[in-house]
């Protein structure tokens, strides 16, 4: 992750030195929004450095990498669109329903357990799972930007209805012969780390480079920031949007590879009650549910927090059935500890 | 009447006017927003368009900057035809436009934002944001004005801002500029700054199409003024020949009535006093003040942007918790700090900003004008739509609330008709004195005068009313004007002062005697239209 970190940190270096005349304490506070987390993901790794000497092993934290990279990519699907102002709920979704859909049409109709069409050749599912992804955003874009429907109600509708049509495409079971092509990349290590590390990081630092330093990428923080002036200013709102939407989706159908490589299944729940922590994720990690604020490596420091927050607890033995209640509570106390830590208002 | 100004039709380019339209005619459903309107603005002409709310004048800013396309008409740019509709660059490199509304991102820096949609040369080229900052700061050294580019746009005040969408605006290279109400959230200091930046700005040969509710300002600033009333054209003149009078009868299209509530009512010396204000400190706003409004008087308290007066109407409402002082009404000490309890007490306010604080801008006329009531219209904390419906028929009848009907949202009313609703909340308390901060804010000279009026009633009434304004038109009607600077009091005016000692002592500029001419009364009051 250290690309990562490196691109957001000099951005912010470039963007706000805090010279002469400004305010000297927004700009501060302002280079810190972003950073308020890793002071807590710090005292996380010391409480589990006392908790437990298993924790602070190669071995652990590639786990608990590992185990973070389908829900960071739909952190920055869902930080990507919350800064342009809007917000997908249907994200959960699309991480079952598109790879469901893409085994479907790839699988043979005869001799697996599973009966999918047999239309393409098998190497065409992760294409193909990228494509019902990119639909899927170009539909709720097409829904939220040109008929102008409220954009929560319906990709919460879309959630309930892709989740549905998974369920039916797969009678509400697992599918387990997978292509080998589908499953490598969920599976497989490079240089001893797993390539779904190695993609995230990738994909956290092209999508932190983009809002940086390219024209398109600032604009989502002019239209989340203010949609009129953005469209004053030249910048063509709706596409820009309906592209990002499309993007968030097509991140989400990617995490469903990963999701389904790594445990070399698709489950009928997979990605299901999700969409919570991953908002959580992303608003602690400084994203403003308004839109116009926050940033990527911010919804990232998210994730890590409350994986780690996972990890130690499991590592100190607490007991699974208290893991809900602390991973709610933690979602506040993390908000509350960003709250000061920025010193800016979460409206 | 003749248009006067119109630059001589000899065709060469350098003549030619910067923006010609002519018969631009557009509709929006039924409404017909303009009728075969036309305007012509000669090179580097500061030329002044104004008219009633809903008069059509921000229908012709759309269609000047080419976000709406007339229905028939044509339009001419320094001769040439208009852009074809949609190319945003080719219009902006002709027309320049301030919008009405701020078209700045908070969250962004200053330079970003003067560059915004085009920090870097292609979409896919990184930004580089030192040479940014550098071109902006290049950018704003241009036009004078001394803004830290690497600011975000959230810390600078109202006035900076103005300056950032006018560089902005004339960074692509248009040689005309429309401002669209630039004056109306600045306080005077800031207004008398942004007029230096438009005359520098017309020395170097920019032409600009001033649109403004305030009269002084035309008279200030423009050499040619456009009337529109009704979505036509009425006159173009030059200012210098065209009175106030002749002014304000084209807006109305009647003839104005002599100065409103001129000199009536004088206060009895023994009348109670109503609101009494002691050693009041409120953190960064005022210190140690005292004033006092006895029954039957409209006091004006005047003050700049910072100086507090604002903040000192709004304690008094119960907004604010001052750290020290009392504040009575009738003889009684409110609890300070509390809405509630000054509604009680019979504080009525009209707020600062109506969009904010005054409307809820979805709901109906009668559900606005009752919110400080609901208590009063039905038995057991219930709301008797019945008694909503009377009650708000009456406010629309006193206050003359132009509305298809007691149900119609707010938001489909015209400004100043929406000030009138925030005014009829106010006053539906029957408060014993009424606070209203900027009343006129942004509304046309009609509703303005009759808005007045109405405060002037109030306190005829034996009410108390305190008038909260920098706006000379506002404390006119005032029997007397206290004003602030940097939160303390400085000077006090009877009825009759001169504007220019009020706005010195606004301004902070001392020596300003605390006398009270007589001589000239009523030719200022001339000059300066309602």
């Amino acid at each position: 992750m250290s690309a990562t970190t490196d691109v957001t940190e000099a951005t912010v270096a470039e963007k706000q030195p805090a010279t002469e005349t400004a305010p000297r304490r927004g700009l501060h506070l302002g280079r810190f929004r972003e950073l308020s987390l890793v002071p807590a993901i710090l005292v996380l790794g010391l409480i589990g450095f006392i908790v437990s000497p298993a924790f602070l092993t190669a071995d652990n934290l590639i786990g608990v990498a590992q185990q973070s990279t389908e829900l960071s990519l739909l952190v920055l699907a869902t930080a990507l669109i919350l800064i342009c102002g809007r917000m997908d709920l249907s994200l959960e979704s699309t991480i079952g329903v598109a790879p469901v859909i893409a085994v479907w049409l790839v699988l043979p109709s005869t001799g697996g357990r599973f009966t999918g069409l047999g239309l393409f050749p098998e190497w065409t599912a992760i294409p193909l799972c990228l494509l019902v992804g990119a639909l899927i955003g170009a539909v709720n874009g097409f829904l939220i930007l040109k008929l102008r429907l409220n954009g929560f109600i319906v990709t919460l509708g879309g959630l309930t209805m892709l989740r549905g049509l998974q369920v039916a495409l797969s009678e509400g079971q697992s599918i387990v012969d997978l292509p080998s092509s589908f499953t490598y990349l969920g599976k497989t290590a490079w240089l001893g780390v797993p390539a779904a590390i190695w993609i995230c990081a990738l994909l956290f630092a092209l999508g932190s480079s983009a809002l940086a330093w390219l024209r398109h990428g600032r604009a989502l923080y002019a239209i989340g920031g203010n949609s009129e002036a953005a469209r004053t200013a030249g910048i063509r709102v709706d596409r820009i949007v309906w592209i990002v939407l499309i993007l968030g989706s097509v991140l989400a159908a990617f995490a469903g590879i990963l999701y389904s490589g790594h445990y070399g299944s698709i489950s009928a729940t997979q990605g299901s009650g999700w969409i919570f922590q991953v908002f959580a994720a992303t608003v602690i990690g400084g994203v403003s549910l308004n839109g116009g604020k926050g940033s990527v490596f911010g919804a990232l420091t998210g994730v890590l927090t409350l994986q780690l927050v996972v990890n130690v607890m499991t590592l100190a033995g607490v007991p699974p059935l208290w893991n809900q209640f602390l991973n709610g509570a933690i979602i506040i106390v993390a908000l509350i500890i960003s709250r000061f830590a920025s010193g800016e208002k979460q409206e | 009447m003749a248009d006067t100004a119109t630059a001589p039709a000899n065709g060469t380019r350098g003549q030619a006017p910067v923006a010609e339209a002519t018969g631009i005619s557009k509709r929006f459903g039924a409404t017909v927003a303009l009728r075969d309107a036309r305007i012509t603005i000669a090179p580097g002409e500061s030329h002044a368009l104004v008219g009633r709310n809903g008069a059509g004048k921000s229908t012709l800013v759309s269609i000047l900057t080419g976000r709406q396309q007339p229905d028939t008409g044509s339009l001419r740019f320094s001769g040439e035809t208009a852009p074809a509709f949609g190319d945003t660059d080719a219009w902006r490199s002709r027309v320049a436009c301030v919008y009405q509304r701020s078209t700045i991102i908070q969250e962004l820096s200053v330079a970003e934002n003067l560059f915004l949609d085009r920090q870097s040369p292609a979409a896919l080229r990184p930004i580089r944001w030192k040479q940014l900052r550098q071109r902006a700061e290049q950018l704003l050294g241009e036009y004078g004005v001394d803004i830290d580019p690497t600011a975000r746009a959230r810390d600078l005040t109202v006035e900076q801002r103005q300056f950032i969408e006018i560089a902005r605006a004339l960074s692509f290279g248009a040689r005309f500029i429309i401002l669209d109400e630039p004056t109306a959230k600045l306080d005077a200091r800031g207004i008398a700054r942004l007029f230096d930046k438009l005359r520098d700005l017309q020395r170097q040969g920019v032409a600009f199409l001033f649109i403004s509710h305030h009269l002084q300002e035309v008279y200030d600033l423009c050499a040619t003024v456009t009337v529109y009333r009704d979505a036509a054209h009425i006159l173009t003149a030059p200012v210098a020949e065209l009175g106030h009078q002749a002014l304000v009868e084209a807006m109305t299209g009647e003839t104005a009535s002599a100065a409103a509530a001129a000199g009536s009512a004088s206060v009895r010396p023994d009348a109670e006093e109503l609101l009494t204000i002691e050693g009041l400190t409120l953190s960064d706003a005022c210190r140690d003040l005292s004033l006092s409004v006895r029954a039957g008087e409209v006091v004006g308290l005047a003050g700049a942007a910072a100086s507090g007066n604002v903040q000192l109407g709004e304690t008094v409402a119960g907004l604010h918790r001052p750290d020290a002082g009392r504040i009575s009404v009738g003889g009684h000490e409110v609890r300070s700090g509390s809405v509630p309890r000054a509604l009680a007490a019979g504080v009525g306010l009209v707020p600062e900003d109506r969009h904010l604080q005054g409307l809820v801008n979805n709901r109906s006329v009668a559900e606005n004008a009752t919110l400080t009531v609901t208590d009063q219209l039905g038995p057991f904390g219930t709301v008797l739509p019945s008694r909503t419906r009377s009650f708000a028929q009456r406010m629309i009848q006193g206050l003359d609330i132009k509305t298809p009907g007691a149900a119609t949202p707010v938001s489909a009313l015209s400004g100043g008709n929406q000030q009138k609703v925030v005014v009829a909340r106010a006053l539906a308390t029957d408060p014993q004195v009424l606070v209203a901060i900027r009343p006129t804010n942004g509304v046309d000279v009609k509703s303005k005068e009759f808005l007045l009026g109405r405060i002037r009633q109030v306190a005829d009434g034996g009410k108390a009313a305190l008038i909260v304004s920098d706006e000379l038109d506002d404390l006119k009607v005032c029997d007397r004007v206290i004003v602030m600077f940097h939160g303390r009091v400085v000077a006090e005016f009877d009825r009759g002062w001169k504007d220019e000692h009020l706005v010195a002592a606004m301004e902070g500029v001392s020596g300003t005697p605390t006398a009270s001419p007589t001589e000239q009364t009523d030719a200022s009051r001339h000059e300066h239209g309602r």
